[in-house]
């Protein structure tokens, strides 16, 4: 094994990306704001909260059913932000880069694409930058998105506690198994696309019934449901269980997985939010969530059970057994 | 909503199939062994924790069943000197992570190795067609996955693609667990995609000359429940029958056209199987027919000067081979979870998602942990 240089596993969101920012990107890090790992940093700013976090986007292929990486890269930090309960995004800042011989036409669409997701999210490009690469430097482009929201109140990926439930604000598995199978031209027919979305808005109408009975949220993004709870688990220390039968998947992204023998559990979602709910307050954020357009399949699907110190997530299968879920790195079509 | 597929995991029909599995075990008053032969099962037994609720004196072994792990070292040895020697290959996404005695491919891509992963052998058609330059496609897997191999080469594939063929014949593989065994092993749960190819009919002589059932079952959690329990009925019986569980998709006679185009393609040829023995009969290999396609023709000098390979460390240790002859648990290995990771597998078992080691570390230790420790 070759341990001297970056492999693609080191970006799927597995343990080898975990090993890479803890032991080299953050080696000899000590700032716990950093150190948090959290979806964005937050920063005392007056008697508020500042909220600021970056993404960067390359997706292949640049157009997918359900969206494109321009309402990706506005989603994917919006969504950030909106997770650590910043709703109100002051601005974003926008890296494009660019391989020499990329279509303009193209771009144009792009830049609707991103114009058009920053509306629905109520803010807008501020500032940005722009490269162009020699042709083969890099893959057509690379969007680099930040942004920077305020709140009231901060919410941590780490804030379940025993007795919450787990709700998920919609079908999972939906924008990694659209892009996979137009990525390598599968044939699936059916409705497969992906669900990326701005969520501020969805979380802004939660967090307004029930503010304080949030206690954790995270974007199943890259790992998916499986790896956003997971890390949510062992950064809280305690023990969560779901329960299949509950989890919301849509019949075209169900038929995918089973067709290509890939865990929906396992894919990235890109407009889909995990919330840590005190149980009591479940049920009006669940009427909060299916009342917005984003929410309406809404679902709980677990519970967090105890405090073990250690952290893990138990499935409860939908045929009467239970098994411990891992989270892994990008999952790959079985050969056979 | 109903999920695909629910009508074969329902949990009364389950509990009834566990019941007569029990009694059937209960029957042979003592303690009964069978193997199945697919990765497949071995998934579905993880995925929905099937592994617990078998009865206590049933042990279900895990035969040679991914066709990613019992790809032997040196064929991926030799994928990768090609791909070293600046020519490009295709092959399924499960090949990248598996080492071979010094390397993955995965390794040798990060060192500017040429290689993209292709999810249908047609995509490696079509690839080809698109470039002048040679293109080698690296082509692994059993039965199933070596017919559409084997169309491709039928359907007038490019000039420039190579085929580099590291296919297996399943059936090879049973035999010779079946002969090495000692009788230990007394029925077998045959894996039911594979059978949609060879028919189940094609079992006949082996349960014959071995005295032992097989039963063809499917993957979803009543198949294989009532695949095994059909399965110790015979083995208390002492029936040496082959059954059909899976009878919604497998014929006795198979697939006629699929198994006629992969003989045009293919000769059986012994090699070994990772892990497991030197198989006679075991290997896919290129007809003579098809040289102008065979990259070990196309390439024969750069294969044949290929740098020798220096075998790394943990690889000695590694328990892939008893794993794969039933002989040993993926937790009996030293290196299991902790040198030996799904992202930086020391053996071959923890790379497919159909690999002993890897179902059972995503699974939590073959779905049997959660539940055993699982108070909550």
């Amino acid at each position: 094994m070759t341990d001297d240089r970056v492999k693609l596993a080191h970006g799927a969101g597995g343990p080898a990306m975990r090993a890479l920012i803890r032991g080299v990107l953050l080696e000899g890090e000590t700032h716990a704001e950093t150190l948090a790992m959290d979806d964005g940093a937050a920063v005392p700013f007056g008697d508020r909260w500042l909220v600021f976090s970056s993404d960067a986007h390359v997706v292949q292929p640049i157009f997918f059913p359900g969206g494109d990486i321009g309402r990706l890269s506005v989603s994917g930090v919006v969504n950030d932000l909106a997770m650590m309960g910043a709703c109100d995004i002051l601005g974003l800042a926008s890296n494009v880069v660019l391989e020499e011989g990329f279509s303009l036409d193209s771009l144009r669409t792009i830049q609707s694409s991103v114009r058009a997701t920053c509306t629905e999210a109520g803010t807008r490009i501020l500032t940005g930058d722009t490269k162009v690469m020699r042709r083969g430097e890099v893959d057509g482009i690379v969007l680099s998105t930040a942004g920077v929201g305020i709140t009231d109140r901060v919410v941590r990926n780490a804030g379940l506690r025993p007795g919450d439930a787990i709700v998920v604000t919609g079908t999972v598995g939906d924008h990694g198994l659209a892009v996979l199978s137009a990525r390598n031209n599968l044939g699936l027919r059916g409705d497969l696309r992906s669900d990326v979305a701005p969520l501020n808005g969805l979380v802004r109408a939660a967090l307004a019934v029930a503010s304080d009975a949030v206690h954790a949220m995270k974007d199943p993004t890259r790992g998916g449901v499986t790896g956003a709870l997971v890390e949510m688990a062992e950064k809280a220390g305690v023990t969560v269980v779901l329960e299949e039968a509950s989890i919301p998947v849509s019949h075209a992204a169900r038929a995918a997985a089973e067709v290509l023998g890939i865990d929906p559990l396992l894919v990235a979602n890109e407009g889909k939010a995990l919330l840590a709910v005190a149980r009591d307050r479940v049920e009006v954020v669940l009427d909060a969530l299916h009342a917005h357009p984003l929410g309406h399949q809404a679902a709980c699907i677990g519970r967090v059970v105890e405090n073990t110190g250690s952290g893990a997530v138990l499935l409860e299968t939908g045929f009467g057994t239970r098994r411990l879920l891992e989270r892994d790195s990008d999952p790959l079509p079985r050969i056979c | 909503m109903t999920p695909l597929g629910f009508q074969f995991r329902d949990v009364e029909r389950g509990r009834a199939l566990q019941a007569r599995l029990e009694r059937a075990v209960a029957r042979a008053g003592r303690p009964v062994t069978v193997m199945h032969v697919c990765g497949s099962h071995e998934q579905a037994i993880a995925r929905f924790g099937l592994r617990a609720r078998f009865p206590g004196q049933l042990r279900v072994q895990m035969g040679p069943g991914c066709p990613v792990c019992v790809t032997d070292a040196p064929e991926i040895d030799a994928c990768i000197a090609l791909a070293r020697c600046g020519v490009r290959i295709l092959t399924y996404g499960d090949m990248l992570g598996v080492p071979g005695r010094a390397q993955s491919l995965d390794d040798a891509r990060a060192e500017g190795a040429r290689v993209d992963v292709i999810y249908a052998a047609t995509q490696a058609a079509e690839i080809a067609r698109e470039t002048d330059e040679p293109v080698v496609f690296f082509a692994t897997g059993f039965e199933t996955t070596a017919v559409a191999t084997a169309a491709i080469l039928l359907g007038a594939p490019p000039a420039n693609l190579f085929v580099l063929s590291a296919h297996k014949w399943v059936p090879a593989a049973m035999e010779v667990v079946a002969s090495t065994s000692g009788g230990r092993i007394e029925g077998y749960l045959a894996a039911g995609h594979a059978a949609t190819i060879t028919g189940w009919g094609l079992f006949e002589p082996f349960a014959a000359r071995h005295r032992k059932p097989v039963v063809v079952a499917g993957f979803e959690p009543l198949d294989i429940l009532s695949g095994l329990a059909l399965l110790v009925e015979h083995v208390v019986a002492e029936e040496a029958r082959v059954v059909n569980a899976f009878s919604r998709c497998v014929t006795r006679d198979g697939n006629a056209r699929a198994l006629e185009a992969l003989f045009r393609v293919f000769d059986t040829s012994g090699g070994e199987w990772r892990g497991i023995a030197y198989v006679p009969a075991g290997n896919l290999t290129l007809r003579p027919d098809f040289a102008h396609h065979d990259a070990r023709v196309r390439f024969a000098t750069e294969l044949a000067s290929a740098a020798p390979v220096v075998e790394r460390a943990h690889v000695a240790e590694c328990l892939c081979a008893a794993i794969m002859t039933g002989q040993a648990l993926p937790t009996d290995c030293p290196h299991f979870g902790a040198a030996c990771r799904p992202d930086a597998p020391v053996g071959a078992c923890m790379v497919s998602t159909e690999g002993v080691c890897r179902i059972w570390f995503e699974h939590g230790v073959g779905g049997a942990r959660a539940t055993e420790g699982g108070g909550a």
